[in-house]
């Protein structure tokens, strides 16, 4: 399969517009001023988002993976309008809600939701269970007392907690259940969108896969569109049908699972795959040597040239832009032109 | 802790939860016997003293108590008991005013300049430092000084001005902490406003520090009202306060020779001052759905 044939590939194109696009966020970019001396003036930028470009269809699982620092979870609230974006547009549902105000965006908030990394710090120590997952009910929905009652019951339900839970306090519950009453309370407004931020990392790995159980029978269940942020590539092949991969705010390859997973392209994403543990691997090993460049100073180039093992002149003076390879398989390098697939 | 084995509660809120651990708490407890004791004294003290606490009688000063003055009289002929009974409510209410204007000051600063950070918060924190640098105890000489004719609420006004920055700094403080938590993105981004995220996600998590600082505000503010009494700056006479009862034992005379005179309202102020500080303990723990007492 070294040249894709050119039919196939319209049709690639054509099968991903028809679906409907929920979230698309187009040149995305967030800088974070680092302020330094007497004045405090601002003395440079991290570049925690740099330039992302990309599509949640409606029903799908995006993941998004990367190492600690690569700006996944930047662009997960940025997408949330949790950030404001330095440049770039969020359209969400057809609207553009780029420029809205923290008072604007208030009502659409009802349909984007996250999940977030740490059980522990994500609910507050103030709020019995129920409280935490009527909250947004009170705040989107003009329902009755009694009425929000049940709803909240049904949540609890839903996630596999009894009705009696809602009475306590989150402290009385371990990660795992804490995790549960998190997802709760993202599902109470009934979002489209809800984007998990890391929400398994923190747990044991045996819980881990009984709320990532959870998650993908919501989803069916509820129609939910997920934003699945992950640094671990077992879990994300688990969840995700389509998976990003960003590196120091960029998107290096974009590739629905199968592919992203049976034939990588970039050199980062082969890493990657590599440094899964595993039985009966095959494939070369492929070692990144050094850590990831500073967001604040990023190379010159392609981003990834000083940890690259195939990296050649050209990477380190231009900077390769995403290319379509077909079948919705997108890549960031320069050892592939486009529509020409090799390995 | 994650697999504490935990009692069944069942409708509990916050508030009975801490009725509840608070009652527990038993030298909280008799710190409100004591409070209890030391109010109802002051509510009800036209019934404990028949004697007019302001009345001079300077045909019976320095008297030794006796059925009639049961705790002597002072130098100008009045009561001595009833210038205690009479007393508590000033110092009392002194306290109390005191520290609910600080606290409100300080909540609603030290809450903005947390909450909203940047230029909000730097106007906020200088004002704290500026005031800050003054020393305070000349400071509230001076402004009484020149107010010279000091009542109640002016006292009150005056203390609140010099003391918010304290409290202020403790709020925002808590509030910087308590912002990197995860649980106040998630209350932005269920879609609370600004006013709910304040008054639901970030003061029920700081009623800990506010109640501690409450306290040891009332407390100072009582020892505050008797030192300035003591060199004569509090409440002016006639109007009887613990402190300026205090204030009488300055002559020797008083201090060797008549303790009943002082005793008392020194010994009132120590207990409420300590009642008070037992309160504040137990209520911050009581406030605490961690703390399992």
């Amino acid at each position: 399969m070294t040249i894709m044939n050119s039919e196939t590939q319209t049709n690639s194109l054509t099968s991903s517009e028809t679906k409907d696009k929920l979230v698309e966020v187009k040149n995305l970019k967030k800088y974070f001023p680092v302020k330094g001396g007497i004045l405090k003036r601002t003395i440079g930028h991290v570049k925690a988002v740099e330039d992302v470009t990309l599509s949640i269809y409606q029903g799908e699982t995006l993941g998004l993976v990367g190492e600690s620092g690569s700006g996944k979870s930047t662009l997960g609230r940025l997408i949330l309008k949790l950030l404001n974006p330095t440049e770039g547009r969020i359209i969400f549902n057809g609207k553009d809600i780029t420029s809205y105000s923290q008072r604007k965006i208030r009502p659409y908030r009802k349909n984007m939701q996250m999940i977030y990394q740490d059980p522990y710090s994500s609910l507050n120590p103030r709020m019995s269970v129920g409280d935490l997952i009527e909250e947004p009910l009170i705040l989107h929905d003009r329902l009755t007392k009694k009425e929000r009652q049940n709803r909240v019951i049904e949540l609890l339900g839903t996630v596999g907690l009894g009705e009696d839970t809602r009475f306590k306090y989150p402290h009385e519950f371990s990660g795992g259940q804490r995790q549960r009453i998190g997802i709760a309370r993202a599902l109470s407004p009934r979002p489209a969108l809800v984007i998990g931020d890391e929400p398994v990392s923190l747990l044991d790995v045996s819980v881990q896969s009984q709320v990532l159980h959870l998650m993908s029978e919501l989803q069916i269940k509820l129609n939910l569109t997920y934003l699945f942020i992950s640094h671990d590539l077992s879990v994300v092949k688990h969840m995700c049908d389509r998976i990003a991969v960003m590196y120091l705010g960029r998107i290096a390859e974009m590739a629905p699972k199968h592919s992203l997973y049976k034939e990588p392209l970039h050199p980062y994403t082969k890493a990657l795959i590599a440094s899964v543990p595993g039985v009966d691997r095959k494939r070369e090993k492929v070692k990144l040597e050094r850590n990831m460049p500073s967001p604040s100073n990023p190379p010159s180039g392609c981003p990834f040239h000083t940890r690259c093992p195939e990296s050649h002149n050209r990477c380190t003076i231009e900077r390769p832009e995403l290319k379509n390879m077909g079948n919705d398989h997108y890549v960031a390098c320069h050892l592939y032109t486009e529509y020409d697939v090799q390995r | 802790m994650e697999h504490a084995p935990y009692k069944m509660q069942k409708g509990h809120s916050l508030l009975t939860l801490a009725t509840k651990r608070f009652l527990k708490n038993k030298l909280a407890l008799i710190g409100i016997i004591i409070l209890v004791f030391f109010t109802f004294i002051a509510i009800f003290a036209p019934f404990l003293t028949t004697h007019d606490p302001t009345k001079h009688d300077l045909l019976n000063v320095m008297a030794r108590p006796n059925a009639e003055n049961w705790l002597g009289t002072d130098s100008s002929g009045r009561d001595n008991f009833a210038r205690f009974v009479y007393g508590s409510r000033v110092t009392l209410l002194i306290g109390f005013l005191s520290m609910f204007c600080v606290i409100i000051v300080g909540v609603i600063l030290g809450s903005l300049a947390g909450y909203y950070g940047g230029l909000v918060d730097g106007i906020i924190m200088r004002a704290a430092d500026i005031v800050l640098t003054l020393p305070f105890l000349l400071f509230v000489l001076t402004i009484i000084a020149i107010i010279q004719n000091i009542t109640i609420p002016l006292f009150v006004l005056v203390i609140a001005a010099t003391n918010w920055p304290n409290t202020t700094r403790i709020l925002r403080g808590t509030f910087l902490s308590l912002r990197e938590m995860d649980f106040i993105l998630s209350a932005r981004s269920a879609g609370c406003s600004d006013w709910r995220i304040i008054t639901k996600h970030f003061l029920p998590n700081a009623v800990g520090p506010i109640i501690v600082n409450a306290t040891i505000l009332m407390a100072s503010m009582i020892i505050l009202e008797s030192a300035l009494s003591f060199v004569g700056f509090g409440i002016p006479q006639p109007t009887p306060t613990w402190g300026n009862m205090v204030n009488e034992a300055r002559s020797m005379r008083v201090l060797t020779g008549a303790p009943e005179a002082w005793v008392p309202p020194g010994l009132a102020i120590l207990l409420t001052v300590l009642a008070i500080n037992f309160i504040g303990d137990g209520l911050r723990d009581a406030f605490d759905p961690k703390s399992n007492k």
